[in-house]
């Protein structure tokens, strides 16, 4: 499996998504600069990983949404590519336009760093199939925009079309106020485009992929990916 | 007067505001302020921003345009935000 994590200045998981990635697919994922305009060939997965590209300048992920290597990264999702963005790259993709809705400053206005817990959602999509539906793992989050909004119209059809991927919620998998801390919409941590085949989410599965970091609650999303193309 | 070589510029001024519905977390912490300085009766508070553009276009209309368009490709996300276009 051949993929590809965007670098745009201020980037700063890339790392992280490269040992999760391959330590699942027990392939070494290549990097590639904002500023190139083709992915390589033979591309199967695009990352935006987590940061703060371009300083966060304007709007989080508004600069690099519209970088050189975006229209490609356009085409790749146009022909039914893989793209997986975390936190920065969730606030990219929505941006992009690649994924509906966008991250508003935290409601409560304070940046959030610390473990939150996601209750898996559906498990027919590519990053998600090593969990069981409705179960519970523990995340790390660490943003200042993470407050998912969307419009009622747009709220309604991604319930209705179970277009959501992850939600915040207790340790106990229950949907509460108190768990969700940015004030997301539904408490929504993260979406899947129509065709399930792009997934954007505000917390970091990639910083639990090893007992060294303190778990491996995170690896199933990359066990999840190695299966999609194991099987392809 | 005597004409100038240096080409006129357009000043565009592009206010961008958080749709009616966003939640403004920062015109709410503003107006908790206000209250605790003592001002009393202030309604709604909210943020945006203004995005001031030299444009190379001396057409007003085209000017404007040309602004209307810039915004919408990227100086608002009009998912969220609403924008206007002043000429200056």
């Amino acid at each position: 499996m051949n993929a590809v994590i965007l670098l745009f200045p201020g980037t700063n998981r890339e790392r992280d998504m490269a040992i999760a990635l391959e330590k699942a697919t027990g392939r070494k994922p290549a990097i590639l600069f904002h500023q190139e305009t083709a992915l390589p060939p033979g591309t199967d997965l695009v990352v935006l990983p987590g940061g703060f590209s371009h300083g966060d300048y304007l709007r989080c992920g508004a600069m690099a949404a519209r970088s050189p290597i975006m229209p490609a990264v356009q085409d790749f999702a146009a022909r039914g590519g893989h793209i997986l963005g975390v936190c920065n790259g969730f606030q990219i993709l929505a941006e992009a336009g690649l994924l509906p809705g966008a991250l508003l400053r935290n409601a409560s206005l304070r940046f959030l760093s610390m473990d939150c817990h996601l209750r898996v959602e559906r498990t027919d999509t590519p990053f998600t199939s090593r969990w069981q539906q409705g179960e519970v793992f523990r995340a790390p989050m660490a943003h200042g925009d993470g407050n998912y909004f969307a419009d009622d119209a747009t709220l309604e059809r991604l319930e209705k079309d179970g277009r959501v991927a992850f939600r915040y919620v207790t340790p106990g998998g229950e949907v509460t106020e108190a768990a969700n801390r940015n004030g997301a919409r539904n408490n929504i941590a993260g979406i899947v485009s129509e065709n399930r085949r792009i997934l954007g989410m505000m917390p970091h599965p990639e910083d639990l992929v090893d007992p060294l970091m303190g778990g491996t609650d995170g690896l199933p999303l990359f066990e999840s990916i190695a299966d999609t193309f194991a099987a392809a | 007067m005597s004409p100038s070589a240096e080409p006129k510029m357009t000043k565009a001024i592009v206010t961008v505001m958080p749709k009616a519905g966003v939640l403004d977390p920062q015109g709410k912490a503003i107006g908790h302020a206000l209250g605790t300085l003592g001002f009393g009766g202030v309604g709604e508070v909210r943020t945006g921003k203004i995005i001031e553009l030299e444009l190379a276009e001396t057409d007003p209309a085209k000017a404007r345009a040309l602004a209307e368009e810039m915004a919408r490709k990227l100086l608002a996300n009009t998912v969220i935000e609403s924008f206007r276009v002043e000429l200056a």
